[in-house]
């Protein structure tokens, strides 16, 4: 799915603009990394990309149709949101969760029936996590309650999810197995839009990064020729340096 | 602890309440041979004249109030806390009940009619979720913003109610009030059924109809409308439904606690947290225990039992156990 967006502008409240002109294109099998400081408004993208949000100005378009004439329930079969990981209430088990998604599929009093069932099969597999199917959702680590988020947007039938810091608290091998089954995603032509604080995940496993830096998107290309030490200082007002290895691969880290 | 299976069959949710129901039609003070009781409901021949009167005009409206009264209270109770993401929540919360009991005991201070003190009810039931949705209005609708407003919503009827009582004859009235609000079915006649039966059964229909997507309220605000539902509208229906629901309980049975509390962390702890079966189950259970608490409640003693003691004495015990059966999950107790 091709998500454009265009000079998109919201306010929380009308004396301060907290995304001012943001314009962001991205196309089919792509993953997109918004960088940004704390507070420089990523949840809030994500939150207008999704169609939470109505903008203030400017406008966001899915494969061409503007997301604000959308209805609820198709706007939600087109795109999904991964949001931050939190502690859930009631013990629903994996299986559970991720029918949940099948929600815009449904009418108000529908329940779920066989083939949305197999879809739920199919997107729990597709994420590699069958053998939690039964466990309870909040029983199982913070990188699987992960997967099973990224499987309830694929249950959802969403051409593109987008993920709100998939992988803060979770240690290196979890980061790891959550980036790669979204990597592995793209070949269904998915795509994905990751809010990170890790511009070394952009490096690793973005197709194109963008740095949000006061209220609209000032750097954006590919993450090899926009991560520069340049562009990290201007977001994040500290300096970086870039290191490289033997075999072209880099990192970056904060200069001492 | 007896390992039940998550998928109660469908018959066991049908004959539970059912036996609850032919016991109670059976049971009390005045007795009734279990054969009679019977032949009574099925129209056959023999048993007196007097025995007919009392099972269908005495018992049988009394138990069909009960049955109706527990599963209003425990359905609504189980949705609460699912709407509100809140294990704590009981169908109380929006301060629903303390305006009924007001309607009530407002109505009590000038005529004991019952078709009154249900007009009471009803209407100050209405006024309180009519006040904390303008406060929800006015302050954005949140799920927190309403559980604040129930709170302070309620603390203002309650007061109000404390006023009544203060005001009203200590001779007369307020014994009235007073006996009124410990809650009980005593007194329920068929002129009283066709108004609860009618909520309770549209009401309940609702909640079983709604009872999948009830998972999706479970989640965030933003997840829910991520997924495509219109949180705003869905909320207050089922706000609006249970309020009703509440309203024709308590107009008739007073007000009842724990059932609301307790009822749906039972069915919760049987059969999971999805509320395709939870709302039934829920349903069914208190059914059930409504029409058993009440049975106890004209039997055991010469004199009736209100049943809000008897829901209390009972709820508090069965609460502490599931929390101890919860915190023994979490690794917390031993």
């Amino acid at each position: 799915m091709r998500i454009e967006c265009r000079d998109l502008a919201y306010a929380y409240t009308p004396a301060q603009e907290i995304l001012q002109s943001v314009s962001l294109t991205w196309g089919t099998g792509q993953i997109v990394f918004i960088l940004g400081s704390n507070g420089s408004g990523k949840t809030t993208l994500l939150e207008c990309l999704s169609g939470l949000r109505p903008p203030l100005r400017g406008h966001v378009a899915l494969d061409g149709h503007d997301l604000s004439d959308l209805p609820p329930r198709t706007r939600a079969q087109m795109i999904g949101l991964v949001p931050q990981l939190h502690e859930p209430i009631f013990e629903f088990t994996v299986e559970q969760a991720v029918l949940m998604g099948r929600a815009p599929h449904l009418g108000l009093f529908e329940r779920p029936g066989s083939n949305d069932r197999a879809a739920v099969r199919e997107a729990i597999a597709a994420v590699g996590i069958h053998h939690l199917r039964h466990r309870p959702y909040t029983q199982i680590s913070g990188g699987e309650r992960q997967l099973a988020l990224i499987a309830r947007g694929l249950a959802q039938g969403a051409g593109c999810l987008l993920m709100d810091e998939p992988v803060a608290h979770l240690d290196p091998h979890h980061q790891h197995d959550v980036m790669a089954s979204v990597r592995a995603l793209t070949e269904r032509g998915l795509s994905f839009a990751v809010t990170s604080h890790l511009p070394n995940h952009a490096l690793l496993y973005a197709d194109w990064t963008a740095f949000l830096i006061e209220g609209s998107v000032q750097i954006q290309g590919p993450p090899r020729s926009t991560i520069t030490e340049a562009s990290l200082q201007a977001t994040y007002r500290m300096a970086f340096e870039i290191i490289e290895g033997a075999s072209g691969s880099r990192a970056i880290l904060p200069r001492q | 602890m007896i390992a039940f299976s998550r998928k109660p069959p469908v018959w066991v949710l049908g004959l539970i309440p059912l036996a609850a129901f032919a016991i109670a039609l059976w049971v009390g003070r005045f007795g009734v041979h279990w054969g009679d009781t019977f032949r009574v409901l099925f129209g056959l021949e023999g048993p007196s004249d007097v025995f007919r009167a009392l099972i269908l005009r005495v018992r049988l409206p009394r138990v069909l109030a009960a049955a109706c009264v527990g599963a209003n209270l425990s359905v609504v109770g189980a949705s609460f806390q699912g709407l509100f993401r809140n294990p704590l929540v009981d169908s109380r919360i929006l301060g629903v009940s303390s305006g009924a009991a007001f309607g009530a005991a407002l109505a009590l201070s000038f005529t004991s009619h019952s078709l009154w003190v249900q007009a009471g009810a009803y209407t100050f039931a209405l006024a309180a979720i009519g006040l904390v949705m303008m406060i929800g209005m006015r302050f954005g609708s949140s799920a927190l913003v309403l559980v604040i407003g129930g709170i302070l919503i309620g603390a203002l009827f309650n007061s109000f109610l404390g006023l009544i009582k203060y005001v009203a004859d200590p001779l007369s009235t307020l014994p009235t009030i007073t006996y009124w609000l410990l809650g009980g079915l005593n007194g329920t006649q068929w002129s009283d059924l066709p108004l609860l039966l009618t909520v309770s059964g549209l009401g309940l229909n609702f909640f079983i109809l709604l009872r999948w997507r009830l998972n999706l309220l479970t989640m965030s605000d933003t997840e829910a409308q991520a997924l495509g539902v219109r949180i705003r509208g869905v909320r207050n229906a089922i706000v609006a439904v249970g309020t009703l629901m509440i309203a024709a309980s308590v107009a008739l049975a007073g007000t009842i606690g724990w059932v609301g509390l307790v009822i749906p962390h039972v069915a919760r702890a049987w059969v999971g947290p999805d509320h395709g079966r939870l709302i039934p189950v829920s349903a069914m259970l208190g059914a059930t225990t409504v029409i058993l608490l009440d049975a106890v409640a004209r039997t055991a003693l010469p004199s009736e039992i209100p049943l809000g003691i008897l829901t209390g004495l009972l709820g508090v015990p069965a609460f502490l156990v599931l929390f101890l059966r919860f915190l023994r999950a979490r690794g917390e107790a031993t």
